[in-house]
Order: C-alpha cells, then structure tokens, then sequence
C-alpha cells in the first residue's frame, strides 16, 4: 500500500514539475515550487513507513517549515520587489 | 525516476531565459535532490540539502537578482568541444563505478577499515549512543574544528566587506541629501 502510494506521489511531481517548467505566469511557478516541497515531505514520511522508520516524521516537520520560508521569501520578493521592505523600522522596534 | 526528475529540471534550468523562473527551479530541484538523498538512507545530507537549498539559497538567489541589473546575451553558438569533454569525463566515471561493489553490500573495502570499531567501541569510548555523531565530533574532532574555523573564518571576512560597503553607502546618502 505505501509503495502505491509512493508511486501515486512521483506521479504528482512529474505533473508539478511539468507545471514549472511550462507554467506562463511567475504564480503558477511559485504554486508548482510549494506542491513540489509538499509532496517531497510526503514522499519522505512514505519512505519513513516504506523502511519501518516512521521517526523520519520529524523530519518532514522541518522541510514543512523550509518550504514555508521559500515561498514566503518568493511571494515577498514579487510583491514588493524587495526583500528587506519595512525591515528598518521592524529593527527598530 | 526521481532522477529523471532531476535531469528534466536540469534541462529546463539552462533553457529557461526568465531568472525568476530559475529560482523557482532551482528549489525544486534542492527538494528532488534532498528526496534523492533519503531514498539512498542519507537523511542527514539530505536535511542540509533542503535547508541550505532549497531555503537559504531560494534567499539569497533571490536577494542577487534584486540587487544585480539582468541584461539578456545573446544566443552564443554551441560549442561541441566542452559537450564531448563531459561526456567523455561522465563515460570514464560509469565505467569507474562497474567494478565497484553494489550498493550497501557490508563487505565493501570501506566498511571494512575502521567502521567496525567505531561501532564496537562508541559506547565504551565516548558514551554517546548515535556513532554518527560520535565519528564527526569525537572521533574526528580535529577534522570537524578545522571545519568550524573554516567557516568562521569566512562569516568574518563576509561581515567586514558588508558592513564597510553599507557604511560607504551611508555617508553617500548623507552627501547627496546636502
């Protein structure tokens, strides 16, 4: 069940990566990128099981937080065209 | 397949024109790679792969690209020279790796040197349960501090430059508002 399941999510990246490449606008990009993330901590908790290891949950708990700072710092970046907007007066706070 | 995966972003990375769309793959490519990483029980490098990858680097890259004005090349003419350099190089590498033995036999040369007495000797020697962590910081604590002084060293230098060409570019702000 989980080496379908393992196959089920190659699957939904060939067809996020597909997007990415492809993709006419920077967001469905950006969308492909974040799934892409997602699904690498799918693949990596399924693996987790596939081996008897489930600790790898862990893990995939810090790549969710990676991917959330990626496509933060994305969508920040494209919205103000700047990373470092308001970071002074955040500092100086 | 993953590393097809892998191969397909490679190519779609060199053809791309637009850099936004660089970095977006870019980062897929770090997750691939650090999925890659866990297939082959590595989980340790694989954790680094996604953190420094695809996180800290999406960052940066990005950062560059605002700081940095992007003119287009022109399209140069391929070379074929460096093509067949590479390939020859990839070719000798494969054909390296056939008399290797497979992958994750115990038997291999290298788990054969010292790897049986780091396992039999960690808890006696150093008291700490995982052996990884036992080899990179007791075993080989002279390696590993090199390391650190290595990277400290570059954090220093990094941070001198940046902050002298910040205060630079405070005093021209200063002289241009007058």
């Amino acid at each position: 069940m989980f080496a379908a399941a393992a196959a089920a999510i190659l699957v939904a990246l060939a067809l996020a990566i597909i997007r990415a490449i492809k993709g006419p606008t920077v967001f469905d990009r950006v969308l492909a990128g974040n799934s892409v993330g997602t699904l690498a901590i799918m693949l990596l908790a399924v693996v987790g099981f596939l081996t008897e290891r489930p600790e790898f949950l862990d893990i995939g708990l810090t790549y969710g937080l990676l991917n959330l700072i990626g496509t933060l710092s994305v969508l920040k970046f494209f919205r103000h065209g700047d990373l470092a907007y308001d970071a002074d007066s955040e500092s100086k706070s | 397949m993953l590393l097809t995966l892998l191969a397909v972003v490679t190519i779609a990375i060199v053809r791309q024109r637009s850099l936004f769309g660089v970095v977006i793959l870019a980062s897929i490519y770090s997750f691939l790679m650090a999925s890659v990483l866990i297939v082959l029980d590595a989980v340790d490098v694989a954790m680094t792969e996604a953190s420094v990858g695809a996180g800290v680097s999406t960052v940066l890259l990005l950062a560059t690209l605002h700081l940095v004005k992007t003119t287009e090349m022109k399209r140069v003419r391929p070379h074929l020279l460096p093509l067949f350099v590479s390939l020859g190089t990839g070719a000798v590498l494969v054909w390296g790796t056939l008399v290797l033995p497979p992958f994750g036999t115990p038997d291999a040369a290298i788990h054969k040197h010292v790897a049986p007495r780091y396992i039999a000797d960690t808890i006696k020697d150093t008291n700490v349960p995982n052996v990884v962590t036992s080899v990179l910081a007791d075993y080989r604590g002279y390696d590993t501090l090199g390391e650190t002084t290595v990277i400290f060293t570059a954090g220093i230098g990094v941070m001198l430059l940046l902050r002298k060409a910040r205060r630079r570019g405070r005093r021209d702000d200063a002289e241009t508002s007058r």
